[in-house]
């Protein structure tokens, strides 16, 4: 199993929009690769012929009706945003918008 | 007067009934209690005392009318701060969440509400329910009410020591990995992790979706019953909910306070005891064994060879489904906003910034995993794998539940460490979650009661478990282990816990 | 956001020339249910923002999803309709990803298991041929909310500029459908593209599971263009030009891109497999960003949906109770009003086809409908630019019309001047020949009087007539039509004329 270098924990830690200072990194990339080393384990049994299992109980078809709830009040709501203008969430700009 | 804290839920519950006591009386108590030991605990992250009045008043006042109240109105109660809560603070221990009132409660808070519990506050715990100590919360730890120089266990911390300081009779938990059972167990009280879906979801901040599960922290195992049965029952805003009524768990509770156990089989984990284990620890889970047998129980012991991998196939599932539960937290539209220090201030990098300074350490190291884990060309080894090992722990259950009509282990293999013991070590840390793990890979119940105390004079908790939907008979057997440990304690185990300062007795 | 014009293109007909285009389309269509995907939120267009919103659909903490049965019902019944195998079981899975307008920062979709696939359509192009598009899949996923950036006014560099969102729309149900690689279309790719979207748009109206507007976005097409050599070699490397919105732009953009490929091949350059997006305004495609995460979504099975496992019994039951598609109809139709396939293609092309429905079932022949609608009706619409049906007239004042054509008491070149004053507004036909004074003259008074003075008038002609020359027996008939300014029946006018002539 591969081991986690720092580089990786880098990048997987821009995927998670995670920013890390150099020591972080460091600390992180050291305890990561010990835990993942850990826990690679898991494929030792986990054989082909063992069906996965993502739900602890074999539930199926749990459906709701096509029928309106009442809306959250949107003053309540925003008053809660870090930045609403004009009834809506304001955010700092995204790149690559049109 | 008799102290009003010192009484379990039931027993406030029909002197409330019998209307000896108000609840406003009751709710004041405790939030004098809480007022007096909170600075030495630091169990709540808030303190709802108007609120909670302002509902005992309200239960108070329809009960002299005469209504028709639930059996457990106006006894109040501490919610893990995990749960949302309509106009209270709710920050399940993150920075990143300060400040956050939620617009909305969660269903087990609308079932509470509707029963009319005075809600006391939210309670502390490890940030987003990651941690086994309470340590990793943002807003500083819980201590243990038995050494306050020592962990109350976690996630759940702050609602097992509310619960073990008599600062309230009754707390919510949520148990993803042991953060119910442990807590209670290193605090002397009683938690249940129910059958998954039997309590909704709806209103849990999610770290594990396929993992959590709310229920009862209490003093004892009717409480944990009564509680059950107020928040469990099927919920259409959960598509994991069960439909299964949530009844007879109050019935079992009395049925097995009676002591008798005649026809019982009650299986003993092999692979849940031994090595890693405290002396003290395994030392009274041999006596507990004797007394399930003096009760009539049939002991038997039982084998789970793939719990060995059950550790590794939760640090993989929990972080990746948290991973992606947690990306919602990203200061767009709630809680904390956090602007680069430098360069453009662009959505993306305001959510980085957000990110890396609201999450605590445990947090960051358990959603970079799960990205990780989940990340191109890892899914098959990591996620995926793990996966797999939770149907052959599902498999070892079975097979079990065929030999035992419940499973028996320590709840955790040791009493509770010290503060800052094992903050450095994360994988030490994750070991204290050995036994209550299985539990929730497969989804059935958990109960964890006191049973003594270890050679160091701290709690020590017995675990014991059912198949998926038969969380009734956890309480049977557990309530009559507390009946039969009472008995030879001559009370319950916390009247020897030490005196908090300003404490009465 | 560079929409430059100075690229190299090939000249189309040169593009497919030399190089055999492969085309493939994406389809998302949004669901007309009342409720969201995932949640009871109510979803409909044009609402304040921010209004149509729940914890669930704004991704609160501690919110969770719950499927909807008529999204599932409606995606069933597109599967169906495209000829698609239904899961057995199917669920959802999480797409990560990092988006201000994903308020949960994944979106719930069917990945690995969509609830249909495999599956075809067959598209009718202009000439009326057939093509067969190949599905490869239609699943079901829930939709994003609205940014709306705002520029930066003061001019500031930090701070200045921001996005406001609008979460309404996000989890509103959507069913994309993907095509197969189309292969075999040659230099038709970009008509093939436009009808197979228009059949998809006739489609969903007809099944009801969409109001299918294209210029709301309720239905919007993503199309993957790549080249080869040959039909016989391996696909070229393709693009995606994403949210391209209207049939004319679908065509546009596979015509674009095409021009656009052929001119690096040509050059010896190789296509970058990217996501490019479609101007309208200039007509051409331009390069995304690249996004180095782009592509690691990290999908894993929802935890907190289960599985759905249609029951076989309800999939026939909502495939009995499938209206009929619009292909299906088109046969029927044209087999009731006995058009021959030149006469249905332009009447299918003209968009006529509710119109003449229409106004047959107002008691009009299919014949007459036809020459109504696709004549005078269609030379109207032509001159003043808008579509058949904008025209300011119904199929019921057409069949109106028609009936009074039938009943005799207007004739053709009446009944023009009646379709004259509907259109200009003067209300229906009935009122248009009152008000106008336009009924034929059917009493015989008026019109012998007007025969008597014609005859009187044109002597040498009355005489032929009278010898046996019925030839110019027209010229009498003009004169009285005239006199009476064309309010006569013609054929009543003849019968008097050969009365008079003869008694």
């Amino acid at each position: 199993m591969s081991t986690l270098s720092r580089d990786e924990v880098a990048r997987v830690a821009a995927l998670a929009r995670i920013d890390l200072t150099p020591a972080e990194l460091d600390r992180l990339a050291g305890e990561l690769d010990v835990i993942v080393e850990s826990v690679a384990r898991v494929s030792e049994v986990a054989t082909p012929d063992v069906p996965a299992t993502s739900h602890p109980l074999p539930l199926t078809n749990v459906f709701r009706a096509d029928e309106p709830v009442a809306p959250l009040d949107r003053d309540e709501v925003l008053a809660q945003a870090p930045a609403a203008r004009d009834g809506k969430f304001l955010v700092p700009q995204i790149l690559g918008e049109e | 007067m008799t102290d009003l804290t010192r009484m379990t839920a039931a027993e406030l519950a029909d002197r409330l009934t019998a209307r000896d006591v108000t609840s406003v009386e009751a709710t004041q108590a405790h939030l004098d209690r809480i007022a007096v030991v909170e600075p030495a605990v630091h169990a709540y992250l808030h303190v709802a005392a108007d609120e909670a009045l302002a509902t005992a008043a309200d239960v108070d006042a329809r009960r002299a009318a005469g209504e028709d109240l639930h059996a457990l109105a106006g006894v109040p109660i501490a919610v893990k701060d995990v749960v949302v809560t309509r106009g209270l603070p709710t920050t399940a221990g993150s920075r990143i969440l300060e400040g956050w009132v939620p617009p909305y409660d969660a269903t087990l808070v609308e079932r509470i509400k509707a029963a009319g519990l005075p809600i006391l506050g939210k309670t502390n715990m490890d940030e987003f329910a990651m941690g086994s100590s309470t340590e990793h919360s943002g807003y500083g730890n819980t201590h243990n009410p038995w050494d306050l120089e020592r962990i109350p266990g976690g996630s759940g911390g702050g609602s097992a020591a509310a619960v073990a300081a008599y600062e309230a009779p009754l707390a919510i938990g949520t148990d993803t990995g042991g953060s119910i059972r442990q807590p209670a167990a290193v605090t002397g009280t009683v938690g249940v992790k129910p059958t998954y879906g039997s309590v909704s979801r709806y209103g849990l901040i999610a770290l594990a979706s396929s993992l959590d599960q709310a229920g009862p922290c209490t003093r004892t195992v009717l409480d944990s019953a009564l509680l059950h049965e107020l928040i469990g029952g099927h919920d259409p805003r959960d598509s994991t909910s069960l439909t299964d009524p949530a009844t007879g768990y109050v019935a079992a509770a009395r049925e097995g306070a009676s002591g008798d156990l005649t026809g019982v089989k009650v299986g003993v984990i092999r692979e849940l005891q031994g090595e890693g284990y405290q002396p003290g620890v395994l030392a009274r889970f041999e006596e507990s064994l004797t007394a399930l047998r003096g009760a009539g129980a049939e002991v038997v012991e039982v084998s789970c060879p793939s719990f060995a991998y059950a550790l590794a196939a939760y640090y993989l599932i929990l972080p990746a489904e948290a991973s992606s539960n947690l990306a919602k937290f990203d200061g767009m539209r709630f809680g904390l906003r956090v602007e680069p220090s430098e360069g453009p201030v662009t959505a993306e990098r305001v959510m980085a910034a957000t990110r890396g300074q609201g999450f605590g350490d445990e947090v960051k190291r358990r959603v970079i995993l799960g990205t990780y884990a989940l990340s191109a060309g890892y899914y098959d080894a990591y996620y995926g794998s793990a996966q797999k090992v939770r149907t052959l722990i599902q498999r070892d259950f079975d097979a079990a539940f065929g030999a035992a009509d419940v499973l028996v282990s320590p709840t955790a293999p040791t009493t509770a460490f010290k503060l800052g013991e094992k903050l450095d070590d994360p994988l030490a840390m994750y070991l204290n979650d050995v036994a209550t793990i299985p539990a929730n890979l497969a989804g059935i119940p958990g109960m964890s009661l006191p049973n003594g105390l270890s050679d160091d004079g701290l709690p020590v908790g017995f675990q014991i478990l059912a198949p998926a939907r038969a969380d009734a008979r956890l309480y049977r057997v557990g309530a009559a282990l507390e009946a039969l440990l009472e008995t030879s304690w001559e009370g319950p185990l916390l009247g020897r816990a030490p005196e908090l300062a300003g404490g009465a007795a | 956001m560079s929409t430059t014009t100075d690229v190299d293109l090939v000249d189309y007909d040169d593009a497919v020339a030399r190089f055999d285009p492969v085309i493939g389309i994406e389809v998302h269509v949004e669901l007309g249910t009342r409720t969201k995907m995932f949640d009871g939120a109510e979803q409909s267009f044009g609402e304040e923002p921010n209004t149509q919103i729940t914890p669930t659909s704004l991704g609160l903490p501690g919110a969770l999803p719950v499927v909807n049965g008529t999204a599932v019902e409606y995606a069933i019944r597109i599967g169906l309709a495209l000829n698609c195998s239904i899961a057995q079981s199917c669920r959802f899975a999480r797409k990560n990803y990092f988006y201000p307008d994903v308020p949960k920062n994944f979106q719930t979709s069917q990945y690995d298991e969509p609830i249909a696939s495999e599956g075809f359509v067959d598209v009718e192009l202009e000439d009326g041929t057939t093509f067969r598009v190949e599905i490869e899949r239609a699943h079901m996923e829930e939709d994003a909310g609205k940014n709306t950036h705002v520029g930066g006014a003061t001019g500031r560099i930090h701070g200045a500029e921001y996005s406001l969102v609008d979460y309404n729309r996000a989890g509103v149900p959507l069913v994309e459908i993907v095509t197969k690689p189309i292969t075999g279309a040659g230099e038709r790719a970009p008509e093939v593209a436009r009808a197979y979207v228009q059949t998809l748009r006739d489609m969903f109206r007809a099944l009801g599971v969409s109001e299918a507007r294209m210029e709301r976005g309720n239905v919007r097409a993503d199309v993957n263009v790549s080249l080869r050599p040959t039909p016989a070699d391996a696909l070229g490397t393709r693009t995606e030009t994403k949210n391209v919105n209207s049939f004319r732009s679908v065509e546009r953009a596979v015509r674009y891109e095409i021009s656009r490929q052929a001119a690096i091949l040509d050059a010896g350059g190789t296509i970058v497999q990217e996501t490019r997006h479609w101007h309208e305004d200039t007509g051409i495609t331009t390069a995304g960003r690249v996004k180095s995460d782009a592509e690691d979504y990290r999908y894993f099975p929802e935890p907190d949906l289960v599985p759905i496992v249609p029951d076989r019994a309800w999939i026939e039951e909502i495939r009995a109770a499938l209206p009929e598609l619009p292909a299906a109809r088109r046969r029927r139709l044209q087999g009731e009003w006995g058009y021959a396939d030149a006469e249905m293609r332009d009447v299918v092309n003209a968009g006529a086809i509710e119109l003449i429905e229409a106004t047959v079932a107002a008691g009009a022949s299919p014949a007459a409908a036809r020459k109504w609608w696709m004549g005078e009706l269609a030379r109207t619409a032509k001159q003043q630019e808008v579509e058949l049906a904008d025209l300011p007239i119904t199929p019921a004042q057409i069949g109106a019309l028609q009936q009074l054509v039938d009943a005799g008491r207007i004739n053709d070149k009446l009944a023009r001047q009646v379709l004259e004053g509907v259109l200009a507004g003067e209300g229906d036909p009935e009122q248009v020949v009152v008000a106008r004074g336009l009924e034929v003259v059917s009493d015989d008074g008026p019109l012998l009087e007007a025969i008597d003075a014609a005859l009187a008038a044109q002597p040498d002609i009355a005489e032929k007539i009278r010898g046996g020359n019925l030839g110019p027996v027209g010229a009498i008939i003009g004169a009285v039509m005239k006199a009476t300014r064309g309010q006569a029946d013609a054929g009543r006018v003849r019968e008097l004329v050969l009365e008079r002539v003869s008694a």
